[in-house]
């Protein structure tokens, strides 16, 4: 079985939001940078499961500039066979999904594995977009994934529960929380990991349908408001009069 | 088609009937064949931009659902109806080919989801189809003057950026609660649409829903709890809580990777995001992970007995004390407030 597991870098989920003089752009000064959860935790390893009880490979993609490599290490270190890396700035959701699919049109995946989201934007869009120019089925939100031959079952968060499908490969899977547990990388993976192929290739298409023109910080929280823990009805009355919420 | 604000007023008398052309067609959610509040919040969405358009809003049902031209009471212009049994369940690919055809028919350029599971999946396959500039989780109506931008939050809700759509067509998805639908119109007459279908590639094995209580995602008043509650069978206080105000409950994520709690309760980054009116924290720190899924909370009230506790910076109420003495405190007191009327 062939498997992709797209891989995205983050901030660390810590670390201090602020943006350049104009606004216009994200502050990455002594920003430190993290494989995105979803990915590392969710997609990969199960992709890396599913090859060890099938057989096959399991290769990682990102778009991203060289300083990703690191990144890509990772998950070559925790046990991906091989790395792609589309060497260009991820501006658009639209513009890493062409060039994830153009990678898989060429390779020709069974399994194609996302996290749900990147934990900085929260877009939720790559892995749908990929399906569409793939002309694949997709299950998102899933956190139960197993394949038996040809066929796939999974199971994915609908709106007030949980459905379980099932389909013909190849298909396209965003990964959820309960989809595997993490894998911690080992001494001999990091050593492997720096003889593994990390092919670098040059991106398709341009960008630019989707641009973020300014950032801002939310509105200060007004200062908390303390009631005494002996008077609840004061609480009540607050919530019912100020705040207005019951 | 001239979409500067100016000419909002006269071209709200633009006749939908006459003519063909709809610029914005929402996505009318059902499950189990009826309509959640979610759909109303869309449509009610929809008509307000179309209203700054100056063009109309068609709301498109798919599946078999009771009386959908009731949209019409929350702005859609116009309900066309796919009822095929087989769009019951989502499939993306049928859903997007549905609203590939309808908007092409339509000459529509925007196309609004809920951003519920539902709209989630669909935004991506959807945007690709009708080669349309997407922008997700936006809880404000976008600016249509010449360009077409919008805001949503980022890095889990510590800060907002604007996005340009620069594509001829848009595709959005809207966060629940964050738009009070009115009743701005009355029922419609809907019509019943044929479409393409293509093949069905997804077979469905079983369908597992919650009962009785609203999931949390939609839950307008929520009352969560952490590790402060030292074990799983001390919950009976919180479920009081939540049943007294008729709140979903929800916890940290320590709670539900120790299994004390179902692991869809568990909100924050790595789980869901949600943004009701009422969010009532009990024995939860405030952790920036845990922040990042709740503080688009139009109210919080944190209880916890440390007053260092980050969780207070986040909240608009708190009460410092121990949750085993206020939460039925506070549980007393809304039962007097009730039986007050
Ligand atoms: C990458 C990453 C992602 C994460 N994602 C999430 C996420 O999605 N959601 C999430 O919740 N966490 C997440 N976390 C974990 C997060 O960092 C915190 O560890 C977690 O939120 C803490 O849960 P808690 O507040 O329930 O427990 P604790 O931090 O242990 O806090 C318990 C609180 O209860 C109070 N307390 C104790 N006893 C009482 C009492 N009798 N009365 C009143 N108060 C009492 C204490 O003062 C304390 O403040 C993530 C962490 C990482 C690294
Ligand atoms: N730059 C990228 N390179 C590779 N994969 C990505 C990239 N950005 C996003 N993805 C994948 O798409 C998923 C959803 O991302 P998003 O749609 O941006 O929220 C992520 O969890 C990754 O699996």
């Amino acid at each position: 079985m062939k498997i992709l597991v797209a891989i995205s870098k983050t901030p660390e989920t810590t670390a201090k939001i602020s943006f350049t003089p104009d606004n216009k752009a994200f502050n990455t000064d002594g920003v430190q940078y993290i494989m995105n959860p979803y990915d590392e935790w969710y997609a990969l390893v199960r992709g890396l499961e599913l090859k060890e009880a099938n057989g096959g490979s399991v290769t990682v993609i990102n778009v991203g500039p060289p300083a990703n490599d690191v990144i890509i290490r990772k998950a070559l270190a925790i046990g991906a066979d091989d790395a792609v890396r589309v060497n260009a700035e991820p501006l658009s959701a639209r513009f890493v999904a062409e060039q994830i699919a153009n990678h898989a049109k060429e390779a020709g995946y069974d399994l194609i594995i996302f996290g749900k989201e990147t934990i900085d934007y929260s877009g939720a869009l790559v892995p749908g977009m990929v399906a569409e120019l793939l002309d694949l089925p997709f299950f998102s939100f899933a956190h139960y994934l197993e394949v038996d031959g040809k066929t796939a079952t999974v199971t994915r968060d609908i709106e007030g529960g949980e459905e379980i499908a099932e389909a013909e490969l190849p298909i396209v899977v965003s990964a959820i929380k309960g989809m595997a547990e993490q894998r911690i990388p080992n001494m001999r993976g990091i050593m492997m990991a720096k003889r593994k192929p990390l092919n670098v290739t040059e991106p398709v298409g341009t960008q630019g349908d989707v641009e973020i023109v300014a950032y801002t910080l939310p509105p200060e929280k007004s200062a908390v408001k303390l009631v005494e823990p002996e008077n609840m009805d004061e609480l009540v009355s607050l919530l019912h009069e100020e705040a207005k919420v019951i | 088609m001239n979409s500067s604000a100016c000419c909002t007023r006269k071209q709200k008398l633009f006749n939908v009937s006459e003519s063909r052309e709809t610029m914005v067609i929402v996505l009318g959610e059902q499950q189990n064949g009826k309509f959640k509040k979610a759909t109303f919040e869309v449509v009610y969405y929809g008509k307000k931009l179309a209203e700054a358009k100056g063009t109309s809003c068609t709301a498109l049902v798919l599946g078999e659902v009771e009386d959908p031209g009731q949209l019409g009471r929350y702005g859609a212009d116009q309900v066309l109806v796919v009822s095929d049994p087989e769009l019951n369940t989502l499939d993306t690919q049928q859903y997007t080919a549905v609203m590939k055809q309808i908007v092409d028919q339509h000459q529509a350029d925007t196309v609004v989801l809920p951003h519920s599971t539902t709209g989630k999946a669909l935004a991506g396959r959807v945007g690709i189809a009708i080669d349309g500039s997407v922008v997700t989780a936006v809880n404000a109506l976008p600016e249509v003057n010449g360009s077409c931008t919008v805001s949503r939050p980022v890095f889990a809700g510590k800060a907002i950026a604007t996005y340009q759509l620069n594509g001829p067509r848009k595709v959005i998805t809207v966060t629940g609660n964050s738009i009070k639908p009115e009743e701005i119109g009355a029922p419609v007459q809907a019509e019943q649409i044929q479409a393409d279908l293509p093949a069905r590639k997804v077979r469905i094995k079983e369908v597992k829903r919650a009962t009785g209580s609203t999931p949390l995602p939609e839950a307008e008043l929520v009352v969560s709890a952490g590790r402060g509650m030292k074990g799983p069978e001390n919950w009976g206080i919180i479920e009081e809580l939540a049943e007294t105000l008729g709140a979903a409950t929800a916890c940290s994520r320590p709670v539900s990777d120790a299994d004390w709690r179902p692991h869809h309760e568990h909100v924050g980054q790595t789980g869901i995001a949600i943004s009701p009116n009422l969010y009532l924290a009990a024995g939860i720190s405030g952790a920036i992970q845990h922040l990042a899924g709740v503080n688009n909370s139009k109210v919080i009230v944190v209880i916890n007995k440390d007053p260092e506790a980050p969780f207070f910076k986040a909240a608009d109420y708190g009460v410092v004390g121990d949750l085993f003495e206020v939460v039925p405190r506070l549980t007393e007191a809304l039962k007097k407030f009730k039986s007050q009327g």
